[in-house]
C-alpha cells in the first residue's frame, strides 16, 4: 500500500514539475496554459489518490469520510479548473491578443 | 457535412427547451436537488446524530427551495438514472484521454527541440451537439485534455479551441463529441 502511494505521489509531482517547467519553456500566453492549467490537474488527481489512499490505511467510517472529501476535492477541480483555464483565454481573445504561430497559416479549420 | 447546416435555426433550438412550470419546480428538481444537498451535507459534516442531520435537512430544504431551478433547470425525471449511468461510464474514459494528452503534453514539455514540435494553431468546428448541458461537458472535455483549450463556444455548437500541435486537435473533439452524443442521448 505504501509502496503504490509513494508512486503515486512521485508521479503526481512529476507532473506539477512539468507544469512548472512548460510554463517557462513555451513560446507564448496561449501555449503557455496548456502544461499550466492541464498537467497540474493530473498531477491534482495522483497526489490526491495517494492522500485518499493513504488515509484509508487504517480503515474506519471515519477515515472513508476523509478521504470522500479528498476525492471531493478533485471532482471540484476538475470541474472548475477548465472553467477557469477558458476565462484566462477569454481575456486573451477579448484583448485581441494574436497567438504565437509557425511560419504560414493562422488558422487551421476543421469541418465546415 | 450536409447535416451540420441544419441545426442554424434558432428557432428549432428555442422550441424545444419550454420554460418550466412552477409545478414542476416543486417536485422533480426540488427533490433532487435536495436528495444532492443532504448527500454532500452528510459527507461534509461526518456527524450522524439527531441533531447535525435534522440541521441538514432543513437547511438542505431552504436551499433546495431557492436554488433548484439552477442546478436541474429541465427536468426529465424519466431520462435520468439512464443519463447519469452513461455519464459515469464517460468519466473513465476521459479520465483515460487526459491521461493520454497529459504524457503527450510532457513529453512535448521536456523535449530539448520543443520549439520544432510544438505548431500553435486556432482551429474550429460546428458540433452537431444541441443542448446546453452537452456543449458545456464538451467545452470543459476538450480544456481538460492537455493540448486543447476551448477558446469559444456558442449555443449552436461552433466550437473554436486552440491546440499546441496538430495531431493532438485532429481527431480527439471528434471521438469526444460522438461520446458525448452518446451520453446525452443525442445521436
Amino acid at each position: 500500500m505504501d509502496i503504490i502511494v509513494t508512486i503515486l505521489l512521485i508521479c503526481g509531482l512529476f507532473f506539477f514539475t512539468g507544469g512548472a517547467v512548460g510554463i517557462i519553456r513555451m513560446p507564448d500566453f496561449y501555449s503557455r496554459l496548456h502544461p499550466a492549467g492541464k498537467l497540474d490537474t493530473m498531477g491534482l488527481l495522483m497526489s490526491m489518490i495517494a492522500m485518499a489512499l493513504y488515509t484509508l490505511h487504517d480503515f474506519s467510517v471515519d477515515a472513508m469520510l476523509t478521504s470522500l472529501k479528498i476525492i471531493l476535492i478533485v471532482v471540484f477541480v476538475f470541474i472548475t479548473s477548465p472553467t477557469a483555464t477558458h476565462a484566462i483565454v477569454d481575456a486573451g481573445v477579448r484583448a485581441s491578443l494574436e497567438p504565437w504561430t509557425k511560419e504560414g497559416t493562422t488558422h487551421y479549420d476543421l469541418g465546415a | 457535412m450536409t447535416e451540420q447546416n441544419q441545426e442554424n435555426h434558432p428557432q428549432k433550438s428555442a422550441d424545444s427547451k419550454k420554460v418550466p412550470s412552477r409545478r414542476s419546480r416543486f417536485s422533480t428538481s426540488f427533490f433532487v436537488t435536495f436528495v444532492i444537498m443532504f448527500g454532500i451535507w452528510l459527507l461534509l459534516s461526518g456527524k450522524f446524530d439527531l441533531f447535525h442531520i435534522s440541521l441538514g435537512v432543513i437547511s438542505c430544504l431552504m436551499v433546495a427551495f431557492l436554488s433548484a431551478d439552477l442546478l436541474l433547470p429541465y427536468p426529465k425525471i424519466g431520462k435520468m438514472p439512464g443519463l447519469w449511468l452513461r455519464f459515469v461510464r464517460y468519466i473513465p474514459w476521459l479520465l483515460y484521454q487526459v491521461f493520454v494528452a497529459n504524457i503527450h503534453v510532457m513529453y512535448l514539455v521536456f523535449h530539448p527541440r520543443m520549439m520544432e514540435l510544438i505548431d500553435p494553431r486556432i482551429m474550429r468546428f460546428k458540433s452537431r451537439l444541441k443542448s446546453d448541458m452537452s456543449l458545456v461537458t464538451l467545452a470543459n472535455s476538450i480544456t481538460l485534455t492537455p493540448g486543447t483549450i476551448t477558446i469559444y463556444i456558442s449555443v449552436y455548437g461552433n466550437v473554436t479551441f486552440h491546440v499546441i500541435d496538430i495531431e493532438s486537435g485532429k481527431s480527439l473533439p471528434f471521438i469526444m463529441e460522438a461520446r458525448i452524443a452518446e451520453v446525452f442521448d443525442e445521436i
